[in-house]
Order: C-alpha cells, then structure tokens, then sequence
C-alpha cells in the first residue's frame, strides 16, 4: 500500500497525465490545507475537491470523508479528520 | 473551438466550471479535464455532428488511479468461475482466431453523464454533455467465449475484471456483473477493435466488455477476467454504487437477482438527445437557412422520432432523422429553420421518442447518484 503511493509520489504510474498537470490544481489557503492536500491526494487528484464545489454543507463533506475511509480504505488517521472537514467545508463548502 | 468559461453547460457546479481545462491525454485530442487523476475527461459536444466519435476524442472515465499500459502479447483473458464447466484462458491472437467476429455500432455512454446538471448538486465526477461516445465495436460475442466454457444451468451472473486497480489495497477493486442473459445476448461483446482501429489505451486497449444499450459501467476496459457465478457478486461497484431508486425511471430490462426492495442496478439507457451544433447563447446570421442538428439515443428499441420547438415547447414539429446505424447507436437528426430574420429569438428544445412510447422528462427525476438525466433541453438562440 505504502509503497504504491510513493511510486505514484514519484510518477512512476504505468501510464497518466504526468504529476505537473495535477500540480496546476491549488487549493484555497487556510489552516488544514496541508493535511488535506497529503491526505486526499494519496489517491486522486486534488481538481476532486473544487470540482464537487460549492454545493455540500459540513455534512456533506463529513459523509465523503467518511466514505473515503470506510469504503474506499484511506488511511487517514481520525485525529487529522476533524481538520479535513472543517476545511473543506470552510473553503469549498456552501 | 472553445474558449475558457465554455467547458461546460452553464448549470454545472461553480467550481466545476471553474476547474475545468482543455487538456491532452496521450494519444488524444484536447478533451475537457474534469480531472486528472484517475483521469476524466469528457468530449467537446462539436465533436457529435460527426455519425461516429473519433477515437482520439473519444471520452475517458476511470475510477481508480493505477492504470497499466497492457502489453498485448501478454494479456490474456480467463473464463471461469464456480458456473463454468471448463474453465480457460485465451490470448489475444486466440480470441480472434477462435470465434466468429462481429462488428456492431453503439453509443457507450456514461451512467453519470449530466451527472453536473442534477439539481440538487450531488458529488461526483461534475460531467456535462460529453461522457458519451458513439463508435463501431468490433469483436466476438461474449456468448460463444462462454459457451466454449461451458455456462452451467445455476449461472446467476457474469463477472468482468480489468487490469485497472485501486492505488490502496483497502480500495475495492472496479468489478462489474451482468445478468447471464445479458451476457448471453448476441449483442454483447469482447471488442479489440473501435472504429476500425485498435481501441486507445485509454479506452480499454487491449479489449473491453461492450454491453450495448446498457450504460458504460458494464463495458469493463482492459478486461483480463471474467467468472460466471451462482450467486449475486455482492463487491461495492455494484452495490451500493451505481443504483437508481425503483419504480422512478421507465427501464424495461431488470437486473433481478439484484435488486433490493428500494433499488436496483442501473440497467439500458433512457431515451435522450442532445443538439449538437448549437449552444445556450448562440447566435445565428439572419436571412440565411439555419439548421439545428443533434443525436438522439435510448437503449436499444431505437429511435422513432425526434421533435424540435424553436419557442420554448408551444409548438412541436418532427425532425429528419437520419441513417440508421443500428438499434444501440445514437441516430443524427436535424431540423431546418427557414429564414431567421434579425432580431429573432429562439428557445430551442428537442424531444426523442422511442418505438416502444418512451420518452424525455421535462423535470429532472432526481436520484442521489444524480444518473439517467434525460431532461430536455432549453437553448437561447439569437438571430442577428
């Protein structure tokens, strides 16, 4: 698992768009921008989060964040998950 | 060609529109990125006056984000599965050689396509128009690769794979079944070949599932696996991912034996069209003959009419359809307007209508997955 997401880390997909296309994608300053760029970005490209936006309230990023960990398996440690939603609601949230 | 601010329909989500760029993935044309990675990007709506969609414009949508560039002398397909007498495995060379091929031309289309128009918003990827394509496939049935393997009479459901996986081992991999009958239906491919050319990596290379009438999900791209099975496939793309609430939508075909009491897989298409050549916003030159073109798809029944209102829906006449390409591709019409004088403004919508009575919805049926939005469409066309 780790070790998958350091090869996708280093661009060493089979085949993608390269990482400098996805590091066009800069998310909104404010605190747990950096928590939730590492953290969502283990497996998808952060264009994720300003595409579903503005439209989910907390509750609606809560239940994705959830979704994420529960079925889709991200190790995101539950301390870092309050400051996740509350950035994502803040920045991107309606 | 398009500018910024026109990668999309005006109701999809702010900052989808804002998100969007034209890029282009290798071996393709620039395509609207929704996102990169896993990539999706959709087709310019220009790109459908064409009858069939170019390869290199060709829609990209993937779930997972770890995609191998298969290498075609080493795939191989596996039959097998608790249903399957004599399980086996082809290569690529073997599976041309050893079965009858077929060529057939279908729409394959996204099940969220128009997922970005569904009001309420609902998260997903924000697609406007463009998840859709419609190509010639060309293969062998499904059903002869199965009957080589021997279907037993307690097949329930047939089960794809492809070479595409999670980036985490905890992320369920994308699995899709069909009911055997729909797997058993002659219609139902193993397809190499898109267009008259090998399909692009990013759509399947080196052979996919086509399923036509039924939306895309079940067209597993870089398919490596497939198991006939006595039992619903109970993985998390099929349940409780990719369902419609039942008794909403006007389907025909049933996926029963996974069908809970409140939902139920999505099965074919519903009937829908889209204009092609025109745009909410656009303007036409006056005093020269115009002409509204545009597609119109469902799952299968085909196509009996297409009709066109220039004011808002008062008035509604037929369009002409053009050549039939077959039941499961999208069929071409268009509609003329006489002698647009300056000054004219029109709100142009078009209606299909099925052979079997089904038609477009003018309110959206709302589901949370935001799926078969058929809601016909209201265009602002001025003369000037």
């Amino acid at each position: 698992m780790r070790v998958r997401a350091l090869c996708l880390a280093l661009g060493l997909t089979a085949s993608g768009p390269s990482l400098a296309d996805e590091a066009q994608v800069v998310l909104k300053e404010g605190p747990g921008r950096d928590v939730v760029a590492a953290n969502c970005s283990m497996c998808h490209s952060l264009d994720y989060i300003p595409m579903n936006s503005v439209f989910m309230d907390q509750k609606g990023w809560e239940a994705s964040v959830t979704k994420m960990i529960k079925v889709m398996g991200a190790p995101i440690r539950s301390e870092d998950v309050p400051a996740i939603v509350e950035y994502l609601s803040r920045h991107y949230g309606k | 060609m398009l500018a910024a601010g026109q990668l999309g329909p005006a109701g999809l989500p702010s900052g989808a529109l804002e998100s969007a760029v034209l890029d282009t993935l290798p071996g393709k044309v620039p395509l609207i990125k929704r996102t990169w990675r896993p990539p999706n990007f959709e087709t310019p709506t220009h790109y459908f006056n064409d009858a069939f969609t170019r390869n290199d414009a060709f829609f990209v949508r993937y779930h997972l984000a770890t995609i191998p560039e298969v290498d075609a002398t080493a795939w191989r397909l596996k039959i097998g599965g608790p249903s399957a007498e004599k399980p086996l495995e082809l290569d690529l060379e073997q599976l041309k050689r050893d079965f009858e091929q077929v060529e057939l031309a279908a729409l394959c289309i996204c099940s969220g396509n128009r997922r970005g128009l569904s009001d309420p918003h609902v998260p997903g990827v924000q697609w406007g128009n463009g998840a859709m394509g419609n190509a010639r496939w060309k293969g062998v049935r499904l059903r002869d690769v199965l009957k080589r393997a021997g279907v037993k009479a307690d097949a329930l459901e047939v089960v794809a794979d492809g070479a595409d996986a999670a980036v985490l081992d905890k992320t369920p991999d994308f699995i899709k079944s069909i009911p055997v009958w729909k797997a058993l239906d002659e219609n139902t491919l193993i397809a190499w070949e898109m267009n008259g050319e090998a399909l692009p990596h990013w759509n399947g290379y080196p052979a996919r599932l086509v399923v036509p009438g039924w939306t895309a999900t079940y067209w597993t791209k870089h398919v490596t696996s497939i198991s006939v099975v006595n039992e619903p496939y109970t993985g998390f793309w099929m349940a409780p991912a990719y369902r419609i609430p039942k008794g909403k939508f006007a389907v025909v075909d049933r996926f029963l034996s996974q069908e809970t009491d409140v939902n139920t897989p999505i099965t074919e298409m519903v009937v829908s069209s889209l204009v092609t050549n025109l745009r909410d916003g656009s303007v036409l030159p006056g005093g020269k003959p115009a002409m509204v073109r545009g597609v119109a798809w469902d799952g299968g029944f085909g196509i009996r009419t297409v009709e066109v209102s220039l004011d808002g829906g008062r008035v509604w006449r037929p369009a002409d359809l053009g050549a039939d390409l077959g039941r499961y591709a999208w069929r071409q019409w268009s509609f003329p307007i006489a002698a647009p004088q300056p000054g004219d403004e029109y709100v142009v919508m078009a209606k299909a209508t099925n052979r079997i009575g089904g038609s477009q919805t003018f309110e959206l049926v709302f589901n949370p997955a935001g799926y078969h939005n058929n809601v016909v469409q209201a265009l602002r066309v001025k003369v000037a």
